[in-house]
């Protein structure tokens, strides 16, 4: 089995904002482990001559035309939003 | 998060800690590129418009949307990095850095991770008369975020409120290698960035409205150790001023925890303006930890070697090099190539006056000193004046042709400055021009003899600085307007006569 510890599952659902309990953390731990060992098989091929993949396709260099094109009314922006005041997206407050 | 302040006294006149520690310090700058639109989508990009009117759901981080690159940006970035003496990677890719804060809709800011856009470069400064050279490690394209605003816009002080305008405006991040020895030298280091920046033409690099900013890394080690110490961060900081404040203050508590033989610890601490000291920003998580993997939805960059040239060949001449070319052509003081070398404009327009006017050091004595001084009162650059470089060489010629004499070049300028006209015009339609004729200049010299019968006596027998007097009261009879080498001639004719 792969090597990953409850700590590491609760540093990362720390990281997500995720909140479990340590029944959930032991089951996440043990599915983790599983699926690490299955990507792991991966490390049985000889990958000596393969260059790194950061990219499933071979397209290269798609951009657009540096052209401002009208954005969004901000009524139809702010209208998902919770709480909205003035215009702003309105948070709990932070800083920084 | 809780702020601790490290209420230090430290006496301003304290800097012993020179000799024992050495500073080390790493600067990782940030410009906003100047494209019309937004590094992913096509919103505007404008400062200063009324919150979240430049956004659509790519900008706003909506699930299902696809960003597409920024071409403009991909070449801003190349060109910035040319200037900067980098490499251009043949192969780069983009990366997703994941955190959560409310200026970032997605949870994840798209960025470059192990393979930036350009890397391995270089940049000259100077500091005291002397040349220094900075390395870059790396420079790499990424989203801007939005911006947070505070109590100030409702009086609310338990709310935050956001404005994405700025989310994903392109951003450039220039890593410095940490080679900087003092807060003088990465004050002088982010000047020089800023001015190349310029140059190129890239950035606006304006820093009141944020576009230019930079975090600083600060650490100390005993002078002759290589190791590096524990450094302290200072973070998202747009005034050179209050930069340069915050880092003589780390330098100094830094130098005393160690002096009590403690520990720095890492952190990132906040720089109070008003107290001129820096805070603690403890942190409840600890390490950042951004799991950076590569971004799906953009594919990898590639850029051929002839673009790289094609782009190299676009640049226009670059601050250091200008500087050099100023006192070797126009022979003119390193100090004068240094102040006409801040801008590229003021640049451009002291190469055009010289050229025009043929009397380069009169160009650079006219731009440091009476027009810089127009542009001072007024608040505004040289760029945005109504006086040209045609204006001024004109001005430099009247002179050097004795049709004005400098004192009424210095009181023409600044209607050139007021009204768009040319000096010439201004010096024909209020009679300025200095009165080189003998005949007119004779009976105004005869008048002041007979009016000042001591001061002429006292030259006849022998007192040669009488003579000044005598000079300056034709002077003021003609307004300044006698040409004062032929006052002084046809006065010594008429006295020794």
């Amino acid at each position: 089995m792969a090597t990953i510890t409850t700590d590491d599952v609760q540093h990362v659902a720390t990281l997500a904002r995720l909140e479990f309990n340590e029944e959930d953390i032991a089951e996440f731990t043990h599915q983790l482990a599983r699926i690490l060992d299955y990507i792991g098989k991966l490390n049985e091929l000889d990958t000596t001559d393969v260059p790194p993949t950061s990219h499933p396709l071979t397209l290269r260099n798609v951009v657009k035309e540096d052209v401002a094109k009208s954005s969004y009314e901000r009524d139809v922006v702010l209208d998902g939003a919770p709480s909205v005041e003035e215009g702003y997206f309105e948070v709990p407050k932070v800083i920084e | 998060m809780m702020l601790v302040d490290f209420s230090i006294d430290i006496p301003s006149g304290e800097q012993n800690m020179a000799s024992k520690y050495e500073t080390v310090i790493g600067l990782e700058i940030h410009a906003e590129l100047s494209t019309n639109s937004k590094l992913f989508c096509n919103c505007e990009v404008k400062f200063g418009s009324a919150a979240n009117t430049q956004t659509c759901p790519i900008c706003l981080g909506m699930p299902g949307v696809l960003p597409v690159m920024n071409q403009r940006a991909v070449e801003y970035s190349t060109r910035a990095a040319l200037g900067l003496n980098c490499k251009i990677a043949s192969y780069s890719k983009f990366d997703r850095k994941n955190y959560f804060y409310p200026d970032l809709p997605k949870g994840y800011q798209i960025s470059q991770y192990d393979l930036p856009l350009a890397y391995d470069g270089y940049v000259d400064y100077e500091l005291d008369g002397e040349t220094k050279r900075v390395r870059i490690n790396r420079i790499h394209l990424e989203e801007d975020a939005g911006k947070l605003v505070h109590a100030d816009v409702t009086g609310n002080p338990n709310q935050s409120y956001v404005d994405f305008n700025r989310s994903c405006v392109p951003l450039l991040e220039i890593v410095s290698e940490p080679d900087l020895r003092s807060p003088e030298e990465a004050i002088a280091y982010w000047r020089a960035v800023k001015e190349i920046l310029e140059y190129v033409e890239i950035s606006d690099c304006n820093m009141e409205e944020g576009s230019f900013r930079c975090d600083a890394n600060i650490s100390l080690r005993p002078v002759g150790s290589k190791e590096l110490g524990t450094r302290t961060e200072l973070k998202n900081k747009n005034s050179f001023q209050h930069v340069l404040t915050a880092l003589e203050y780390e330098e100094k508590r830094q130098a005393r925890i160690l002096d009590e033989g403690g520990e720095v610890i890492q952190e990132t601490v906040l720089f109070d303006i008003n107290t001129g000291r820096t805070a603690s920003m403890r942190s409840k998580e600890e390490a950042h930890d951004y799991r950076y993997f590569p971004e799906p939805d953009l594919v990898p960059f590639e850029v051929d070697a002839a673009e790289v040239e094609r782009i190299r060949a676009s640049l226009p001449e670059l601050p250091a090099e200008r500087r050099q070319r100023f006192v070797a052509e126009y022979g003119i003081p390193a100090y004068d190539a240094e102040f006409l070398t801040a801008t590229r404009q003021m640049a451009d327009f002291f190469d055009e006056t010289a050229h025009l006017s043929g009397d380069p050091k009169a160009s650079s004595n006219w731009i440091m000193g009476d027009l810089s001084g127009l542009l001072n009162n007024a608040g505004i650059e040289i760029q945005d004046t109504q006086v040209t470089p045609d204006h001024l060489s004109e001005l430099i010629q009247l002179i050097n042709d004795q049709i004005i004499s400098g004192k009424i070049a210095k009181s023409v300028l600044p209607d050139v400055f007021e009204t768009g006209n040319p000096p010439k015009q201004i010096v024909d339609e209020k009679g300025l021009s200095q009165i080189s004729d003998a005949s007119a200049i004779e009976s105004i010299v005869d008048q002041v003899i007979k009016e000042n019968p001591g001061p002429a006596q006292d030259y006849r027998d022998g007192t040669q600085k009488a003579i000044g007097f005598l000079v300056g009261q034709v002077m003021k009879a003609t307004r300044g307007k006698a040409n004062p080498q032929m006052v002084n001639q046809l006065l010594q004719q008429k006295l020794s006569g």
